[in-house]
């Protein structure tokens, strides 16, 4: 039943590939998700990552109208969102473990494919690939399962877990010595990861183009009123109230100038997302969401730290892949949803895609007009993970709502027939095109 | 100011023995005359391998641009919140770049634009590593 992804060659990363073979041939016919909690305290057996991400399957299914025996696909980041630095999570086991099927590391805080066909009872599935990315590759390469026919009727799940104390500061992170890359960061204070990859160019951008660092308030606002429209997430289902200008500017520094509400909240939650292909799609229980194109890239570093020039080049390449890909241009997307993990990078992808026609250097001043979602440029409608902690799964998930038309108080107004979604950072990641048509 | 110390690999041991003798050496490609760092197996520009070479570089520098670490997540860092990150671009090649506590500039008060030069830190007996002052 297990294969390697590294044996299976699905991803669309180069430049120049042309528009994809399989344009419209795949959809999502549903999604799942399960609570969104701040973490899970060890003890609740129906609150594990892997109980957690049962239900969000389940959900998923139920939404497309799909048995256990139809499904024949499982695409699960086997990986906890944390990482080897995670928290406490890096140092919690060996332990106690509790019974079947939570005697081992598995259900509880990390999830496999293996592990969930066993537990769900799912006899048919013949796709459970391992070693599989984040959920911005995996929508990819669900997507191109599906097409390729390695199975039908697919899975797509991503645990998100976050487990007591402050979040990766476990592992490598609490180690005096630094190898491999990290021995050419860390000595100086760089962690490795998105917030310092984007907080330098994100200085010269505002050196470059002009603008404050504040700036980017109206954006994170409406990430959090996004959020508050959004009931699974973390902030409504939390009942948190609205982020004002006051609390975004007064908010304490991580890394200077990022503030506290640039970042996203970590979380413990699992969402699932049902591929099929758009003809057995057409007869389930929803309205098809279609993949109009999927794209992938890892552009490496040319020196210790990108630039501005370096992560425009890589966010011009990336929107040149999807768009060629999709057949489509910036003008032909209705519906987007780059992500915002930390603030400071968003703008980066806004105006490589040039959505509403934002070119470079035009984004705070699109994120002082109006971006909420009943307005005429409804950005980033999921909230993302600003406005839903972070699950990384928002943005996939208000995409196939928008184009359903049941995004509920967070419908837009605009034309709503494409979307773009991703999880990325400027150098890796992958994008993900949907449409309400095939073509 | 306990860093954190860097290991060197097969790949980075020339440079690391290099900056422990107090000198700055980067590969250069002399198929397309460029510096590289940190080090790759092959020149990332033109794909050589062969071609790679160590070379000593004059250790100046501008300062482009800097965050301040208020709540980073190295634990052996933290004691020293608030500090500098600056980043210096390399007078003979500007797409290289390196990172900086700036030693001896207090928190906040980085003169962006001004003018370094390498200097030498030890972080633990026997291992320096490669920082940089303002000279002007």
């Amino acid at each position: 039943m297990m294969a390697t992804q590294n044996q299976y060659q699905w991803r669309r990363d180069k430049d120049g590939l042309g528009v994809w073979d399989h344009r419209g041939k795949v959809a999502v016919a549903g999604y799942g998700h399960s609570p969104v909690d701040r973490r899970w305290d060890e003890r609740s057996m129906d609150q594990t990552l892997g109980a957690y991400t049962i239900l969000a399957c389940k959900l998923a299914m139920e939404d497309a109208g799909v048995t256990p025996a139809q499904i024949d696909g499982i695409i699960c980041c086997d990986s906890h969102i944390a990482g080897g630095s995670g928290g406490t999570a890096s140092n919690w086991a060996p332990r106690p473990y509790f019974d079947p099927p939570y005697d081992s590391e598995l259900g509880l805080t990390l999830i496999n494919g293996e592990w969930l066909a066993k537990v769900m009872e799912l006899p048919n599935v013949k796709f459970a690939p391992t070693g599989v990315p984040t959920i911005g590759e995996m929508m990819g390469m669900a997507a191109q399962a599906v097409a390729d026919g390695k199975c039908n009727t697919c899975l797509v799940i991503y645990p998100t877990g976050n487990l007591e104390g402050r979040y990766r500061r476990g592992g490598e992170n609490a180690e005096d010595y630094a190898k491999g890359a990290r021995q050419w960061v860390a000595p100086w204070g760089n962690h490795g990861g998105n917030d310092f990859i984007n907080i330098f160019p994100h200085n010269q951008y505002c050196l470059k183009y002009g603008g404050t660092h504040d700036d980017l308030a109206p954006f994170v606002i409406n990430q959090h009123r996004n959020g508050l429209l959004t009931p699974w997430g973390y902030n409504a289902s939390h009942g948190l109230e609205q982020l004002t200008v006051e609390d975004y500017v007064t908010s304490r520094y991580i890394l200077n100038p990022l503030r506290l509400w640039d970042c996203d909240r970590p979380v413990n939650a699992s969402a699932a997302y049902l591929f099929t292909t758009a003809e057995r799609a057409r007869d389930m229980k929803q309205p098809p969401v279609y993949v109009l194109n999927h794209s992938q890239h890892n552009f490496p570093n040319r020196t210790t730290q990108p630039d501005l020039d370096e992560i425009e080049d890589w966010t011009d390449r990336a929107a040149k892949r999807m768009f060629e890909g999709a057949g489509l241009g910036p003008a032909d997307v209705d519906i987007f949803n780059p992500y915002d993990g930390y603030a400071t990078m968003t703008q980066f992808y806004l105006e490589a895609f040039q959505w509403h026609g934002v070119k470079r250097g035009d984004a705070f001043a699109f994120y002082a007009d109006d971006i909420r979602v009943e307005g005429p440029h409804p950005f980033s409608s999921s909230g993302g993970n600003l406005g839903n902690g972070r699950t990384r799964t928002a943005m996939y998930t208000d995409s196939i709502q928008q184009l359903r038309g049941a995004a509920g108080p967070r419908q837009v107004t605009v034309r709503a027939e494409t979307a773009l979604a991703a999880f990325v950072t400027p150098s890796s990641g992958g994008w993900i095109m949907f449409g309400k048509h095939p073509s | 100011m306990p860093k954190i110390i860097p290991v060197a690999d097969e790949l980075s041991k020339t440079f690391w023995d290099g900056v422990n003798d107090k000198r700055l050496i980067l590969q250069h490609c002399a198929a397309c005359d460029r510096l590289q760092y940190p080090p790759k197996p092959a020149c990332q520009f033109c794909g050589s391998g062969e071609k790679l070479e160590w070379k000593d570089v004059e250790g100046k520098g501008h300062i482009s641009t800097y965050i301040v670490i208020e709540d980073g997540r190295l634990n052996r860092r933290m004691p020293d919140q608030p500090y500098n990150l600056a980043l210096i671009t390399l007078d003979e090649d500007t797409s290289v770049n390196f990172y900086s506590n700036l030693p001896g500039v207090p928190p906040y008060e980085v003169p962006v634009g001004s003018a370094v030069e390498v200097m030498f830190e030890e972080v633990a007996p026997d291992q320096l590593i490669h920082e940089w002052k303002v000279v002007g």
